[in-house]
């Protein structure tokens, strides 16, 4: 019998071999299922509802303590899942098309319309980062659709730098000169033939760009310009500015290690990522 | 060379303008009635009419870009909506402060990391180099907002070693404010940096010179710190200078945090105040420092490799 040896299983099977890599894999599963179940309301307890006494310590009915209101941390934790989530998707959705297209067209076609793109982006990395996040999100108002567009148009850069590279090295190779003699048009070019080609530099951006999004939701929220209403690890962190010099540690220490293991886990994945599905890298 | 040097300097042009245009679209266009902010609440409609009149924005959006770009091409900025001082000091005394608070560690966390990331290279794959990569994965895994708050906690109130926040402008007391703003910059970006590096000695190791440099019996020890160090200078030297701008920006979290009035703390209280002068020329001051910044390492490259400028 004849396995199949495509790239993409190839890619798969070395990943799943690398230990670390799948328990990174196996961890962000749990993330997303914890997101996802506090998004449908599915979790067991509501971090509204759930009350004790104002500044518990941890213990045995409120495992990670509660808060100044006496919510359950725990329950916080979960329920902040979501948001870092959605930010780290929705603003996915809004980088990764922009930068993938306005990186692919500016690579093929090359000239005026490089210049132009190459102008916004070189424009928009000119600004600082930080500063532009806080001047968009303050100018949409504050609250989740801003940082989603914020975060969002902040990041598109860096695939539209990186895809625009590669198109640049792959239009001139031999099997895209082949397309053209066999009559493709320009759109069935990028999208059937160089698209395939470039395709894994997405998914390691896509694992790179999820630190980045919970992160900056996170300084957001911790600025007072995120979320409104609704638990977010930001404004936990940010609540515990006070708390913790009154010895009120259990709050920040479960933030923190909530973004802490998902990170990581993302640093850990977006490595393997890159070993496995980066062919130059093949010895 | 000179051509060079003159194209990419009339490169910075368009990027300049669109930076403006950027700042002007976000803050004039889409940004709200900034008369509304300054007026408060009680504001007659003859006041308000009169403010917009001064401030010129009861005029075409071309003719307020056109005086816009007047203000940057001479530097000239209004004054704080909140404080009524001229941008200009304002941005002066900041920039001095955050320099006082991101030069040391800078430089510091750079000279550690390339000796780290040397080491790692070095033992690539035994248990010096996954050390080091370990800890500096973890290291970049923990939240920047942890690093502050645990920072201040254990270092400033449990152990009593440096004031927990503030800042001093008289130079010797100055210093006892910055010793801990300076180790949590250190720490936060040790871990990328390191990492950074040594993907560049590595990829340095993998060349034929260090073959041959083996191969003609040159020892490990002097194969690293000659021959690939000179070569991995290049990029170092350009990450490096590229940084060297956003050191005037200071670290806005930290300035923030610890309360020390440098640039970033000036950004973070004018968009608190809507005082939106005074953000518009610190963005507009951290774009004019990134484009030279750009422009001084491409040209610092362009001498270091001369192929580059032709």
């Amino acid at each position: 019998m004849i396995r199949s040896n495509s790239p993409g299983r190839e890619a798969l099977r070395k990943l799943l071999r690398d230990r670390l890599a799948f328990a990174s894999l196996c961890v962000i599963g749990i993330y997303v299922v914890i997101a996802v179940f506090s998004a449908l309301n599915w979790l067991p307890f509501d971090y509204a509802n759930r009350l004790g006494p104002s500044y518990a310590k941890p213990n045995a009915q409120f495992w990670l303590g509660t808060d100044f209101l006496g919510r359950d941390v725990f329950a916080k934790i979960l329920y902040g899942a979501k948001v870092a989530f959605s930010v780290g998707m929705v603003a996915s959705l809004i980088a990764i098309p922009i930068g993938a297209c306005l990186g692919a067209i500016a690579g093929y076609f090359g000239g005026w319309i490089d210049e132009l793109v190459v102008w916004v982006y070189t424009t928009i990395t000119s600004v600082p980062q930080i500063l532009l996040l806080l001047s968009l999100s303050f100018v949409l108002g504050r609250g989740l659709t801003a940082i989603y567009i914020a975060v969002g148009l902040t990041s598109w850069v860096g695939i539209c730098r990186l895809i625009r590279a590669e198109v640049l090295k792959h239009k001139e190779l031999d099997y895209v000169t082949a397309a053209r003699a066999l009559g493709a048009g320009n759109l069935r070019i990028i999208l059937r033939h160089i698209f395939p080609n470039v395709f894994h530099l997405l998914i390691i951006d896509f694992s790179l760009r999820f630190i980045y999004a919970i992160k900056s939701e996170a300084i957001l929220s911790y600025l007072g310009l995120g979320v409104q209403g609704e638990p977010s690890w930001g404004i936990m962190i940010a609540d515990a500015k006070e708390e913790l010099l009154r010895g009120i540690w259990w709050q920040l220490t479960a933030a923190t290690g909530a973004m802490f293991f998902i990170v990581l886990a993302l640093n850990i994945l977006g490595d393997a990522l890159r070993d496995a599905l980066d062919p130059r890298l093949e010895t | 060379m000179t051509s060079y040097v003159v194209r990419r300097i009339l490169y910075a042009i368009p990027i300049l303008f669109g930076v403006s245009l950027v700042t002007f679209i976000l803050f004039h266009v889409v940004g709200g009635d900034p008369v509304l902010t300054l007026l408060g609440k009680h504001a007659s409609v003859d006041e308000m009419q009169e403010l917009r009149h001064q401030y010129g924005f009861d005029r075409p959006m071309v003719l307020q870009f056109v005086r816009y770009l007047g203000q940057i091409v001479t530097f000239n900025f209004e004054r704080s909506f909140q404080t009524k001082q001229t941008i200009g000091k304002m941005l002066a005394d900041g920039a001095t402060v955050s320099l006082w608070l991101a030069v040391p560690p800078f430089f510091i966390s750079q000279f550690m990391s390339i000796v780290l990331a040397m080491l790692a290279a070095a033992f690539r794959g035994r248990m010096a180099d996954r050390f080091i990569v370990i800890m500096s994965v973890l290291g970049m895994s923990v939240s920047v907002l942890a690093y502050i708050l645990f920072g201040q906690f254990f270092l400033a109130f449990k152990l009593n070693w440096f004031p927990i926040s503030g800042y001093e402008s008289d130079f010797p007391d100055r210093i006892t404010y910055l010793v801990l703003p300076w180790i949590i910059w250190i720490v936060i970006s040790i871990g990328a940096d390191v990492r950074f590096y040594r993907t560049i000695f590595l990829e340095e190791l993998n060349q034929d010179y260090v073959r041959t440099a083996h191969a003609k019996g040159a020892s490990p020890f002097r194969v690293l710190f000659v021959h690939v160090f000179r070569n991995a200078l290049l990029p170092i030297i350009t990450h490096v200078v590229i940084e060297i701008p956003f050191l005037f920006m200071g670290s806005l979290l930290l300035e923030a945090f610890f309360g020390i009035p440098g640039l970033g703390n000036l950004a973070v209280n004018a968009f608190n105040n809507a005082d939106w002068p005074v953000v518009k020329a610190v963005t507009l001051l951290g774009a004019v420092l990134y484009i030279l910044g750009n422009l001084i390492s491409d040209l610092l490259y362009a001498k270091a490799d001369p192929r580059v400028a032709l």
